[in-house]
């Protein structure tokens, strides 16, 4: 309807199931959502556990969650928002054309997702180190109350798979950055970064919930 | 689909995307600030309300939810309320499951479960089974 005009250059990147670049775009940001639904409801089971045990054992998360860091929490919630800032305006580069902007803007992301593991990393081991660890490898004495070891399964869990999450966004936007800089996207095909940018903005919303459930506990 | 009409790429201003970055920066720290504050069950009522704030803002400008097309607004809805229901009817379930039965703890009699459900004619069978059973534990209260 109103991409008569934009259609009338080639678009090379248009598979031939498709009318045109607009359906095609709309086709797969369907499909991103889509994806992002099964990823709500995939977290949303480890939600649901946390819910449950938490309701269950108020005090005993409260004690716990004193051993979490609020600092590399906080400081990991900013580098997790500063990220998706960088995500958007890579997008916003590609869509005003300034390719070696995108390139800039998604480095800068990456680096800032790495940022983010290495914290974690820190916070892992250091918590291994004592043995807070989930269910039957929980080996710490310093937490008072019964069954401490629920709070740290939940935070393995939940953060854990948040963690897998971010190691999939760093896969994708390094690819991301290779393609770039090969020259496949334009401003009227870049798809895959818009996509990408949804999947990591979800990723960060998720984080948005994970830091007061864990490290802010009243 | 009359928001449907949108141009080809909607290209927001930059002081957007700052703004919202800065909001939620904002309010970090603003959630970071109330929770050295005691204020019994209300810590985790602002903690999630906060949280939601920062999620809308996201979905809303970062994820464009705003400017496209409403259907993918839907799907993200839809989710979060596939979510309530599978959290919320949980919660009621496992909070309040008092209410309705009184809950005891008691050790549970094997022999007399065994014998209700068992044919008469396989008693002495099922006794000698019976005891073998009670020396395992019983389940605990939850």
């Amino acid at each position: 309807m109103s991409s008569s005009t934009e259609h009338a250059e080639h678009t090379s990147h248009v598979a031939h199931h498709f009318v045109d670049a607009e359906q095609q775009k709309d086709s797969a940001k369907l499909g991103t959502w889509l994806f992002l639904l099964t990823e709500v409801l995939l977290f949303g089971g480890l939600f649901c556990f946390y819910s449950i045990y938490r309701s269950w054992n108020p005090e005993i998360f409260h004690s716990a969650h004193q051993f979490l860091d609020v600092k590399l929490g906080a400081t990991n919630t900013v580098v997790l928002i500063v990220s998706s800032l960088t995500m958007a305006l890579a997008i916003r580069s590609m869509q005003l054309n300034m390719k070696k902007q995108t390139i800039l803007f998604l480095i800068a992301t990456f680096l800032l997702a790495s940022t983010f593991m290495v914290i974690k990393y820190f916070e892992y081991t250091h918590k291994i180190h004592l043995g807070q660890l989930p269910g039957k490898w929980y080996t710490f004495t310093g937490v008072e109350g019964s069954n401490p070891h629920i709070f740290f399964s939940a935070y393995f869990l939940m953060t854990g798979l948040h963690g897998i999450h971010v190691l999939g966004g760093m896969g994708l936007i390094l690819w991301l950055i290779i393609k770039t800089s090969k020259n496949r996207f334009s401003p009227s095909y870049y798809t895959p970064i818009e996509m990408t940018g949804l999947y990591w903005h979800l990723v960060d919303l998720i984080w948005i919930f994970l830091f007061p459930l864990f490290y802010l506990i009243g | 689909m009359s928001q449907n009409n949108h141009e080809h790429h909607h290209v927001l201003p930059l002081k957007v995307y700052l703004g919202v970055a800065t909001a939620l920066l904002v309010l970090t720290i603003i959630t970071v600030v109330v929770a050295q504050f005691h204020f019994g069950e209300f810590n985790l009522i602002i903690a999630m309300a906060v949280a939601a704030i920062k999620a809308t803002l996201v979905a809303l400008y970062f994820m464009h939810l705003r400017y496209d097309s409403r259907i993918y607004a839907m799907v993200f809805v839809g989710s979060l309320m596939f979510l309530a229901v599978f959290i919320g009817f949980t919660m009621l379930d496992t909070m309040r499951r008092g209410d309705i039965y009184k809950e005891i703890a008691h050790p549970i009699h094997d022999a007399k479960i065994y014998h209700q459900s068992a044919a008469p004619a396989d008693t002495t069978h099922l006794a000698a089974d019976t005891t073998h059973s009670a020396q395992s534990p019983a389940p605990a209260g939850h």
